[in-house]
């Protein structure tokens, strides 16, 4: 096997899809009378939703029961795709704070071959905490270095990380905002050591945001110009690359179109400089945080590039973010731009593990600045679905999509609703969070005596 | 709106001709007799609340109000449905279901479908201290070069031009204390503002109300400063321990001059001044602590120098010990949901507020983040239906508490701001809803009468000098 079939191989075994055998331990349940939201279909007054083996089988407002069927009462309830949230560190930082428990980040400054889901923590109290509030799957990015790594999609359902994945990769993950977001974990860690790359690699982290641009543009060309000299790099006889074999080959997926590039930017201008990279690289294009992308909302509509961004940043927090308003997502998804509402833009602290579940406020939010429902329900449902490359099979209801549902005893975005049934690949999940288990323990004092 | 503006211009240009406002003179420490030999100038006497930076806010010109129709969440008791309030020179002068339109209520707002809270109080914010941009020129908030900085005033680091104000205003939020990080074992004395325009933080400064201390428990102080020290939880409460045995000498060499006025002035030393004054009772302490276990070795340590702690900030513990703050008498401020973050925030749960306030402890709810401050109605909201999940009884009239009347407690202003009650000062918001809907908005917000925010009128609306030329957009709209 040569190093070019291998690592075409690897590449092949990396982009994990969900086996069909994840799904296999599913009852059948009809759940009736509610009101349904396929999302990708208009709302179904008094409809049913039949689950069978996992999958969604059938949707509508005159369907028949399955007999032995498990019938779950939705009468005055509403059913809905379960919630995603694309852009989280669920299970890559567990307390923020101890290092030990973050595993978001790649060594360098170049690491478009980090796999972060491949280290993603099955055993999270937040999975079950996240999963109750009606978040059913969740996108996993990692952080650090120009180039971050690779973003994955994974199901909160039981199971280990590999098989906890929905898909991955769905993007890779770049930044062209200087300063603190350059710096991740291993950084800190290995300050100084970083000179030590060799063979014309990037060693130093960008100093200004043309200077990244620059990084990202040579990163594609050596991808491009890597791509027919693989053997030549084998017998050591190429010039100098900027990043390495893996990095290279992880890009070669931006640039064969295989994977956008998620691009963190908040500024108008640094916005409209990777709109105008990605059509002069001819590569899929999300950008990240997009603090001030109303201001080109039509022209990423035009250009297909989506927005994944927050429903409640309005303060000019830096002066990447002058133009930050809480109406933002609202006003891209009226220009016609495909929005994922995420948490806090991506900016913030605990909402990124221990609230990613509150992403269904956040839709609540972006209603009180000017989405309709109807688009804040897809912005949290197929529309990240469809940035992170899963719409096919979550994200929507209807026939023969994974189960991925919930039902809610009212408004899904309002304080006052709980999401009552929580079904992740056709199973209901029921049990209680670690926090729930606090509650119960300390809900009458004194405990004892101490 | 146009008036606002000018409205703002002279007020500005009032309050820097006004004369102290009287309560410097009420304060002014006692005079030396005349046989204590050369009399010393106020810098050189040691009493708290001295108040040499006094406050010099006026009210803004406000108008008679009449609110009517609306639903009233008064923090003073059950919800009134078409209520009312009148609002004269400032001041709450009537609530309830029947008010008559008086003659000289020139404003009306008919607030049917709406409902009218308090202004919002948040006890833990760090606006003006780490404005908005995040920029490190203007990172004021934490003087992390000492695990005891008692000595420093947080009103010194703040930027009146942050942002971050106007848009905590529009979220309904009329008073706010400013505290020091919480990277030293005790950070310094913090600042009651009122949330508005101004150009000094003297005119923000609540007038007469009293200073706090803030304090911090476990993980920031032994992180910050591993390598000197100190480096351990038992290290953290040695350090309290030593500040507090220094205090309590400083204070009886002051306490003996003040009752003498003989001899030297003993040298005046502004931490164990602000020290002594929370000895005193005088200041308020204001801890922040995450673990249950952490405050009750702090509430031993009260017991041992003769203190109150008045409240325990984050306190995301506090529902394991809400009987031992209910016997104590202490406060828990806290976030709705807030956790995870690091090792003592780990056992953070929804319902701790409502556990708090079940337990009879006073329970309050706290931001410590400039876009977490505008939503604290959809935080308390979170709060509120956590508890019912947990099957406790809360009512909307209840919570509305956490973020009203008992965070003015905290800071103890109950008897000026944070209840519809007549002689209250009108700190009102008119919301377009339910304050408990996501979909709700802070429409209206005055502060002691006058409107000083309005959802509808955004060209008018307060926007500080940085946003000029910055930020196109109005502050919301």
């Amino acid at each position: 096997m040569t190093m070019r079939t291998m690592l075409a191989a690897m590449a092949l075994a990396s982009a994990l899809a969900l086996p069909a055998t994840a799904l296999a331990r599913a009852e059948t349940v009809a759940i009736t009378g509610g009101t349904v939201y396929p999302v990708s279909g208009p709302r179904i007054p008094n409809g049913t939703v039949v689950i069978r083996d996992g999958r969604i089988a059938a949707v509508g407002a005159n369907v028949a029961i399955p007999v032995g069927a498990r019938r779950i009462d939705a009468r005055g309830k509403i059913v809905t795709p379960g919630i995603i949230n694309a852009q989280t560190e669920l299970g890559l930082v567990e307390v923020g704070g101890e290092r030990s428990t973050r595993n978001i980040s790649g060594r360098g400054i170049v690491n478009a071959d980090f796999r972060p889901w491949e280290g993603f923590f099955s055993g999270s109290a937040y999975i079950a905490s996240t999963r109750e509030d009606g978040i059913t799957t969740v996108g996993i990015f990692p952080t650090g270095g120009l180039v971050s790594g690779q973003a994955a999609a994974m199901d909160l359902a039981d199971g280990t990380a590999a098989e906890m994945v929905r898909k991955a990769p769905v993007g890779v993950v770049a930044t062209i905002v200087t300063g603190p977001r350059f710096t991740s974990d291993v950084d800190e860690m290995t300050a100084g050591d970083t000179e030590t790359a060799g063979g014309g690699e990037l060693a130093q982290p960008p100093a200004s945001r043309a200077d990244a641009l620059a990084a990202l543009r040579e990163l594609l060309e050596d991808a491009r110009f890597y791509e027919w000299r693989r053997a030549r790099y084998d017998s050591g006889t190429l010039r100098g690359l900027i990043a390495s074999r893996h990095a290279l080959e992880a890009l070669l997926d931006v640039v064969k179109r295989r994977q956008p590039l998620i691009v963190t930017a908040d500024r108008l201008d640094d916005i409209d400089a990777m709109v105008r990279f990605a059509r002069a690289e001819r590569i899929r294009l999300v950008i990240a945080g997009g603090a001030e992308a109303w201001k080109i909302a039509p022209r990423l509509a035009a250009a297909h590039v989506a927005v994944i961004t927050g429903a409640m940043n309005n303060i000019p927090e830096t002066f990447d973010r002058l133009g930050q308003r809480q109406d933002n997502a609202a006003l891209l998804r009226r220009a016609g731009v495909q929005v994922a509402l995420i948490g806090n833009a991506g900016g913030g602290a605990d909402e990124e593990t221990f609230n990613v579940r509150n992403v269904k406020y956040e839709a609540g939010n972006a209603v009180a600045y000017g989405m309709s429902h109807d688009d804040a329900l897809r912005a949290v449902t197929l529309g990240p679905a469809t940035i992170l490359g899963i719409a096919d099979r979550v994200g929507s209801l209807a026939p023969g999509k994974d189960a991925n549902l919930v039902v809610w005893s009212g408004d899904p975005f309002e304080f006052s609703t709980s999401a009552e049934h929580v079904f992740v690949r056709g199973r209901e999940y029921r049990d209680r969070s670690r926090q729930d288990q606090l509650i119960d323990r300390y809900r009458h004092l004194p405990r004892t005596n101490n | 709106m146009q008036r606002f503006i000018r409205v703002l211009a002279a007020v500005l240009a009032a309050t820097f001709a006004a004369v102290p406002p009287p309560s410097l003179a009420q304060q002014t420490p006692p005079s030396p007799a005349p046989s204590a030999g050369p009399t010393p100038g106020p810098g050189a006497v040691s009493a708290a609340n001295t108040d040499p930076y006094p406050s010099t806010y006026v009210p803004f010109p406000s108008r008679p109000l009449l609110i009517k129709n609306a639903t009233l969440l008064t923090a003073a008791g059950p919800v009134v449905r078409n209520g009312s309030i009148l609002v004269r020179n400032g001041k709450i002068a009537a609530v309830g279901a029947s008010i008559g339109t008086p003659a000289d209520a020139v404003e009306v707002v008919d607030a049917r479908g709406k409902y009218v809270t308090p202004g919002i109080v948040d006890i833990h914010s760090h606006m003006g201290d780490y404005p908005a941009p995040g920029v490190s020129a203007h990172s004021d908030g934490n003087e992390a070069t000492n695990p005891n900085t008692a000595n420093v005033w947080a009103e010194h680091s703040v930027w009146p031009q942050d942002p971050q104000f106007p848009r905590a205003l529009a979220g309904g939020v009329t008073t706010v204390q400013v505290l020091p990080g919480s990277a030293n074992l005790i950070g310094g004395r913090s600042a009651i503002l009122k949330v508005v325009p101004a150009r000094t933080v003297q005119a923000m400064k609540f007038p007469g109300a009293r200073y706090g201390l803030k304090m911090a428990c476990g993980e920031n102080p032994k992180r910050v400063y591993a390598q000197r020290g100190p480096s351990t939880r038992m290290g953290n409460m040695a350090g309290y321990r030593a500040a507090w045995i220094a205090a309590e000498a400083y204070k009886r060499r002051w306490d003996a001059w003040n009752a003498t006025h003989r001899g030297d002035l003993p040298q005046r030393d502004l931490a164990l001044e602000t020290l002594a004054g929370a000895l005193r009772g005088d200041i308020y302490v204001h801890m922040h602590c995450y673990r249950a276990d952490e405050m009750a070795q702090v509430i031993d340590m009260s017991h041992e120098f003769g203190y109150k702690v008045r409240a325990f900030h984050h306190a995301v513990e506090a529902y394991k010990i809400a009987d031992l703050l209910a016997k104590e008498g202490i406060i828990a401020t806290m976030w709705a949901d807030w956790g995870g973050f690091k090792m003592e925030a780990l056992d953070s749960v929804r319902a701790n507020i409502g556990l708090v306030d079940a337990a009879g402890a006073r329970a309050t709810i706290h931001s410590d983040d400039p876009s977490g401050i505008q939503r604290l109605n959809q935080e308390v909201a979170k709060a509120m239906f956590a508890a019912k999940r947990a099957g406790l009884p809360v009512t909307e009239d209840v919570a509305v508490k956490w973020m009203t009347i008992n965070p003015a407690y905290a800071l103890g202003l109950d008897d000026r701001i944070g209840s519809l009650e007549p002689g209250k000062n009108a700190d009102l918001v008119l919301w377009d809803g339910d304050p408990f809907s996501v979909y709700t908005h802070a429409e209206k917000t005055w502060v002691d009468g006058a409107l000083l925010y309005d959802r509808d009128d955004p060209q008018q609306n307060w926007k500080t000098d940085f946003e000029l030329g910055y930020v196109r957009s109005a502050v919301r709209k």
